[in-house]
């Protein structure tokens, strides 16, 4: 893969398969552990059918290196912020409190905070992470910006806003066309059937 | 009398299914890799490619496999999960007989000495039909040839069948009836090429999960999405258009579209009068089943399938994808026509993003059904009743033509004909009757009369519980041949491993069978290769014609679609081209769909419709699957889906505990209420045996034509019982 790679999630595309989760639990960093999320939404007509996948979405300026009191998170230089370092880590859990999009775990067994590290044993050898390899729907999608714009819809973003705190990420979302929030449900402009998919209200 | 040795738990303790949760030598060992064998997933027929890795003659793990064009690495859960079948604590080691105590290892030439010897007794005092044999669509092509050259060669039985007659066998009737040809018509690489892709009959996500890419991609493109289930499945939820149906509608939906092509005259006449025939007949069977005629039968709006038949009419190109809610009905054919017909009057074939085509299931469900394991079929997708095919093949075989047999039972009626007494032996391989047959009573009452029983297999499946004798045989990874993929393509399956402890390659067991059965003359083969080239040849001039493709050219190629008449032909990824039809015509043909409602009817005493499918952890009847514990955790067992209208009427909250009867059986499971199901449906995927089977209730109605069992559709009543899902 190119260098200027990046991770792009596509939420509408989620069929809530776990192929990813199944699959970041074979990755060679920790093995037997998955660390991506997938969560139902329980939100939007037809209930909680809808799932959304998180990796660990790799915050510029991350927030759970910051709230680390043992400094035990780092980035490498390509801006991947990395499990805890084993020998620092006193499994606080700050992190995982602090995390905005609650992606760190603590082991408890072994004491350590463990999450998604993008692969870095797949992506520094020129692989694509292993759930966005699998992915069967390219709702997980690693490649450049430029593949992207040419063989797919939606625009990237990558700035969250929790209340007062803007977040910028490395790993970037599919947005819609236009400029506004994310629609997990859809993706695009929610079909009218939506509302009403057996016709209850209408005689048939 | 092939009863279980033992009582149900017994049984399990010793042969399971147990879980296995992690590689051999557990997730923290990162010993040294041998070897990545390139291979395909064992389950289903996107046959995904895949790598395997091999250290010390164990699978111990997997890779994406970037290069085969048809995934790119991508894989479901259950093609990431796969390798952990092997080296599994149930795995059978040796051959075993039934004895009062349980099952107990024996050697090879005593089981397969008992097998013949019981075999030959039974047809000795009851004729030769008296054996039958059961194959599957999860063989090898290879195999599923010897076992149909084993049952009309050294058995000399009329009756042998498979389980992809629980599968797509209405696709095929209705593809040959239209096409003359049984194989989807276009390469997967079509679908991002159509402007509107309709998908119905068809769990996507949950049952062919790569193929969601390719309707992405072509949404990329601008594509619109219809979807029509009684279910809004995943794939459905982000469509453009959704239409809603009562289970055993579908043909009344497509029929009323057709119907509303044509009072809009959006048809293409050009295509229609040249290259096509039977329109008239079609069209007349269509008039009086109008858009609102069949809202009221299909509980779709009028206004909604008009908005459909425009949307799927307006746009150069466009692809309908079909799969087992279409065909696992007592009227599957005439839903397949009604699917075909629906593309044949846009001039949809033949072209780059355009075409009517199934999704196959089963991991060979298309080369599988090709090579004669079926109970009418000769290699090359011939025809056992023309006496033309008849000879072809007996010259390929060496022997008279008069020696085959006339065709037999299909695999629900070798059933009956067990229950009648008229079938008294059986040999069944890659099968499990018990879990995916419906009215599952019945099916093990039937299976407690055989006087004799073989299975090979590698686990003790809910089936071999009643065989008298189980002939260890091997896993995907422990064999090699070919297979067909649901686009048609053959494929290169290698072997990553030997089969462990005394289990013996499949192929090998059904050749030493072949020899001991008297027909060693048949039987001459001293490798697997050997048997893919005598395949060649018998299915040379054939349909399905593998004549020109070689396991070195589908290694170099990434596989060759058929029909490859001969090695300098490239294969033929999109069929009918040149508009030129295997028919007798040469055109091809549309085929009237006049409405007929499911066998079975709701009532007041059974008020619900109910209908079965897949879950994306498992497969089929979940021998393999439900045994791997990841796949389990994901979906640990059955659940009823449950609209909240329907719950709220039978006061009935998430996860409450519902029986579900019909007038076959009964099934206690938690309730999994949802909006995404009608709320007269209910709906139970079909992976599991025992008091947790679906199929304890479906109805074993068949399609007068495929023989299909009606799996989607019949009544049912729903009741609260006391207790909650734990």
């Amino acid at each position: 893969m190119s260098d200027d790679a990046v991770f792009v999630i596509d939420h509408s595309r989620c069929i809530g398969c776990r192929a990813c989760v199944q699959a970041c639990e074979e990755c060679g960093t920790h093995r037997g552990r998955s660390m991506i999320h997938l969560d139902e939404v329980d939100a939007g007509p037809l209930g909680s059918r809808q799932t959304a996948p998180t990796v660990c979405m790799h915050c510029t300026d991350p927030t759970c290196a910051e709230v680390c009191p043992a400094d035990a998170i780092k980035q490498n230089e390509d801006g991947v912020v990395q499990s805890a370092l084993k020998p620092r880590c006193i499994a606080c859990s700050n992190c995982v409190l602090a995390c905005p999009f609650g992606v760190p775990k603590v082991v408890g067994e072994i004491d350590l905070m463990m999450k998604c590290d993008l692969c870095l044993d797949r992506t520094s050898a020129g692989s694509k992470p292993m759930c966005a390899s699998v992915c069967p729907s390219d709702a997980l999608w690693y490649g450049t910006p430029e593949e992207f714009a040419a063989t797919r819809v939606g625009t990237l973003g990558d700035v969250f806003a929790f209340g007062d705190q803007a977040v910028t990420t490395r790993v970037k979302v599919v947005l819609g066309e236009e400029p506004g929030p994310l629609d997990v449900l859809s993706g695009r402009a929610p079909a009218s059937w939506l509302d009403d998919p057996f016709a209850l209200g209408e005689a048939s | 009398m092939a009863r279980p040795p033992l009582p149900e738990e017994e049984l399990v303790a010793r042969f399971g299914p147990h879980r296995n949760d992690a590689p051999p030598d557990g997730w923290q060992h990162h010993g040294p890799i041998d070897r990545e064998v390139r291979t395909h997933c064992c389950f289903c027929g996107q046959q995904c490619g895949i790598l395997l890795k091999v250290a010390g003659d164990r699978v111990v793990g997997f890779e994406p496999r970037y290069d085969f064009p048809f995934n790119r690495g991508k894989l479901c859960p259950k093609g990431v999960k796969r390798y952990l079948q092997d080296n599994h604590p149930d795995r059978l080691l040796d051959p075993l007989v039934r004895t009062p105590a349980g099952f107990e290892p024996v050697s090879w030439d005593e089981a397969l000495g008992r097998t013949v010897r019981e075999l030959r007794r039974i047809q000795a005092e009851h004729g030769p039909d008296a054996v039958a044999v059961l194959g599957g669509a999860s063989l090898t092509t290879e195999k599923s040839y010897l076992l149909g050259k084993l049952a009309r060669l050294a058995l000399g039985t009329r009756h042998i069948d498979y389980n992809g007659r629980l599968c797509m066998v209405s696709a095929g009737v209705g593809y040959k009836k239209a096409f003359g040809v049984d194989r989807a018509p276009n390469p997967w690489s079509d679908i991002p090429h159509a402007d509107v892709v309709f998908v119905i009959g068809a769990n996507i996500a949950d049952c062919a999960p790569i193929t969601t890419s390719y309707i992405w991609r072509a949404r990329d493109r601008g594509a619109r999405l219809i979807v029509a289930d009684p279910r809004v499945t995943p794939i459905a939820r982000t469509a453009d258009l959704f239409l809603g149906l009562r289970p055993g509608t579908d043909s009344a939906l497509l029929s009323a579209m057709l119907h509303h092509l044509i009072a809009r005259d959006l048809v293409d006449h050009d295509f229609v009068a040249a290259h096509t025939e039977g329109f008239e007949a079609a069209a007349e069977a269509v008039a009086p089943q109008s858009p609102s005629w069949a809202a009221a039968i299909t509980g779709v709006p009028a206004a909604r399938i008009e908005e459909a038949a425009e949307a799927w009419a307006a746009p150069d190109t466009g692809m309908l994808l079909h799969a087992r809610g279409l065909e696992h009905q007592s009227k599957g054919v005439v839903n397949v026509s009604a699917a075909i017909n629906l593309a044949l009057a846009c001039g949809r074939i033949g072209r780059r993003g355009c075409g009517p085509n199934m999704i196959t299931g089963q991991g060979n469900g298309q080369g599988g059904r090709e090579h004669g394991q079926k109970c009418d079929q000769l290699p090359g997708g011939r025809d056992l009743a023309d006496p033309r095919h008849r000879a072809e093949v007996a010259a390929v075989w060496g022997c008279d033509p008069d020696e085959l047999p006339a065709p037999g039972h299909s695999a629900y009626e070798i059933l009956e004909a067990i229950e009648r007494g008229e079938i008294r032996g059986l040999l069944s391989i890659c099968f499990n009757p018990v879990v995916s047959l419906p009215d599952t009573a019945r099916t093990r009452a039937a299976l407690e009369r055989l006087e004799h029983f073989t299975v090979i297999d590698f686990f003790l499946s809910e089936t071999a519980r009643h065989a008298d004798v189980v002939l260890a045989g091997s896993l995907h990874e422990e064999d090699e041949g070919v297979v067909t993929t649901a686009e048609g393509r053959v494929v290169k399956i290698n072997a990553a491993v030997p089969p462990p402890g005394n289990a013996r390659r499949d192929t090998e067991i059904l050749i030493e069978l072949g020899r001991r059965l008297g027909a060693e003359r048949y039987f001459p083969y001293t490798s697997n290769r050997e048997v893919f080239e005598e395949l060649r040849r018998a299915s040379a001039g054939g349909v399905a014609d593998y004549a020109g493709i070689t396991w070195e050219r589908l290694e170099a190629e990434d596989g060759v679609f058929w029909p490859c008449p001969h090695e300098d032909h490239p294969g033929t990824p999109r069929l009918f081209e040149d508009l030129r039809f295997p028919t007798p015509s040469g055109r091809a043909r549309f085929v009237p769909t006049p409405w007929r409602p499911p066998a079975e009817q709701t009532d007041e005493e059974f008020p619900i419709w109910f209908t079965t499918g897949r879950v994306v952890s498992q497969y089929l009847s979940g021998e393999q699957t439900r045994r791997i514990g990841q796949l389990v955790d994901q979906y640990p067992e059955p659940l009823c889906e449950v609209h909240p209208r329907l719950a709220e009427f039978l006061g009935v909250v998430d996860g409450d505990l519902v029986r579900v009867t019909s007038r076959r059986g009964s099934i206690e499971l938690p309730a999994r209420v949802t909006a995404t199901i009608r709320p007269d449906t209910v709906f139970v995927p079909y992976h599991w045996g025992g008091r947790k089977a679906a199929n304890q209730l479906t109805n074993p109605a068949l399609d007068p034509e495929s023989r299909i069992p009606e799996f989607k559709v019949c009544a049912v009543r729903l009741e609260r019982v006391a207790g909650r899902a734990t």
